[in-house]
This record gives C-alpha cells, sequence and structure tokens, in this order.
C-alpha cells in the first residue's frame, strides 16, 4: 500500500490542491486534512501547503499555528514523524517554533514570482534525499514575506549544524533572506520549511521542469525504509 | 471599562521595510528633518480590570499571540 501524505487545508490556503497532485504524481497517497479537525487520519507524513491562511491577518501563519489540527501536527513533528511547509507552511512551522527563525517582508517590498534557482546543501533530510548536495534545482517562487531572518547566533547553528537544506542560487537572492537561505531543517532532519514551491514543478506541462518532485519522491523513501 | 494598550515593534535590527517605505515618501511630500521611520502594531484590549493579574495575562498573550519574540519587542500599559 503507497503511504498517506496528509495535507492540510486551512482558511486561505491556495497550493493544497497543487501539494496533493505532486504527491499523486510521486507515487503516494494524498490525503486531505482539515485545519479544524484534531485528526490526522494515521498519515504517514504531512505537508502545510502555501497560501495566506487566515488572511495573513496579525502574521503571516500567526494564527494558522493555534489551529484546533497544529496541535497534532506539532506532536508528530516532535515524534519523528516527516513535515514540510512550503512558503506559508514554512512560516507556520516557524511560527509554531518547530523551525527557528521568522519570515518577513521582501526588502525590496514587492511581491515577487519567478521561476528561482536553488542549490541543495542538506540531502539528508526526510525531504531532500532524492537530491544530492550542490545540487541544481529551479522551481518557482512567490511571496510577498519570504524574508528569513534569525538573529547571528542561530543563523551560525544553522549552518554549522548542516541545517540549511536550500539556498537561494544564480546570483539572484529573491527578498533579502539572510545568508540567502531559502529552506531549513529541524536538528533531527524531519521538518523542512523552505519558502520556494516544489510542488509546482513536478510535471513539464505546468512548471518550469519536474525538478520540485525530488521532494516529495524523497520523504516516499524515507517512509519505505522505516 | 478599562482598556490595556499593548504596542508592538520590529526589533531595531530587524529589517522594517514597510517603516522605509513610509520614510522613503515624507520628502516626495516635502517633509524634511525625519531620519528614520519604524511601523508597529498597537492593540487596544477591554478588558474587566487593570489589575496585577490581568497585566500579567496581557503580558502572556502579547508574547504568545500578539507578537513573535523572534522578530518583535511588545510593552504592555494600562490606557488613561
Amino acid at each position: 500500500m503507497a503511504p498517506k501524505v496528509g495535507v492540510v487545508t486551512f482558511p486561505g490556503s491556495l497550493d493544497d490542491v497543487d501539494a496533493r497532485r505532486a504527491v499523486r504524481i510521486a507515487g503516494a497517497e494524498p490525503v486531505a486534512l482539515w485545519h479544524g479537525d484534531h485528526d490526522l487520519q494515521g498519515v504517514d507524513a504531512i505537508v502545510l501547503p502555501g497560501g495566506f491562511s487566515y488572511g495573513d491577518y496579525l502574521r503571516c501563519g500567526a494564527i494558522a499555528r493555534f489551529a484546533p489540527i497544529m496541535t497534532e501536527v506539532v506532536a508528530a513533528a516532535n515524534g519523528g514523524l516527516p513535515v514540510l511547509g512550503i512558503c506559508n507552511g514554512f512560516q507556520i512551522l516557524c511560527e509554531s517554533h518547530l523551525l527557528p527563525g521568522a519570515l518577513i517582508r521582501n526588502d525590496h517590498r514587492t511581491f515577487v514570482c519567478r521561476d528561482q534557482e536553488l542549490v541543495v546543501e542538506n540531502a539528508s533530510t526526510a525531504w531532500t534525499s532524492a537530491y544530492s548536495v550542490g545540487q541544481s534545482v529551479t522551481v518557482p517562487l512567490k511571496n510577498g514575506e519570504g524574508g528569513f531572518v534569525a538573529d547571528a547566533e542561530t543563523l551560525d547553528r544553522l549552518e554549522g549544524e548542516g541545517q540549511v537544506v536550500v539556498r537561494y542560487a544564480g546570483g539572484v537572492n529573491p527578498n533579502g533572506s539572510l545568508r540567502d537561505i531559502a529552506g531549513i531543517t529541524n536538528e533531527r532532519g524531519n521538518v523542512v520549511g523552505l519558502m520556494p514551491h516544489p510542488e509546482h514543478a513536478v510535471e513539464e506541462l505546468t512548471g518550469p521542469g519536474t525538478e520540485g518532485l525530488g521532494f516529495f519522491t524523497s520523504v516516499l523513501t524515507s517512509l519505505v525504509a522505516r | 471599562m478599562p482598556r490595556v494598550i499593548v504596542d508592538v515593534m520590529p526589533k531595531p535590527e530587524i529589517l522594517d521595510p514597510q517603516g522605509k517605505a513610509v520614510h522613503g515618501a515624507l520628502p516626495r511630500l516635502g517633509f524634511s528633518g525625519v531620519t528614520d521611520v519604524r511601523q508597529g502594531k498597537r492593540f487596544e484590549l477591554e478588558v474587566d480590570a487593570a489589575d496585577e493579574a490581568t497585566l500579567a495575562e496581557v503580558a502572556k498573550i502579547a508574547e504568545t499571540l500578539l507578537s513573535n519574540p523572534v522578530i518583535e519587542d511588545f510593552t504592555v500599559r494600562v490606557d488613561g
């Protein structure tokens, strides 16, 4: 039986359907999870998708963090379940303290939407094992508040412990993220958050390529290996 | 009904693009002499009583939800 990957829909989520599609194309069974439930439906991994949960009111992800299902998501993540946060999902993971740092408004103050080159720096997380270190990956990026910030001590620790998963490459830092950080992981490597959108790069017809698919095949591999 | 004010400001070391945008607009409008602008948020909480216990609870609310301690500082005070 194919592993089940849950995708949480919050009010204002936009990319939940694309995330479920990416899960399906990767060969897993997508399961729609609802923010208002306290039920993870026995899924083997979870994706928090992009969008504008709760209208981005207060701060991006600040209210979604206290959605009913997040109690179960946080507990499962702390227990080692693979969790991927994309864009708004990354913001929710930071607000939930599952990942360090925060995302602030882009330094140039405008919304950015582009195909963005990334370089993979950690290929041993639950979500990046299909890649190799140093590999270039191009996926769409679209955000208004994607500037990753943390204090210098935290940034040093993230770099020193290999917790930077992907960095912006190709000479473009699209949002003012400190040290070009596009995505990070927790110490255990099961929780990954990134601003760019791998779920939009899983089919030639509808994206800049298929280089995002590796995030979803990676988790399949890590689940089968367990 | 007493009112408690929570002011939330981006930490000094955190870039504040909104404040910068406002600051950048001032010279265009003919206002000079403003050297920097920081933009924050003000919350007004109506409470039953502005006693010690309530203020401690409001501080907890500010720390948990109204601000993100990674990027923001807050102050709590009774209005008036």
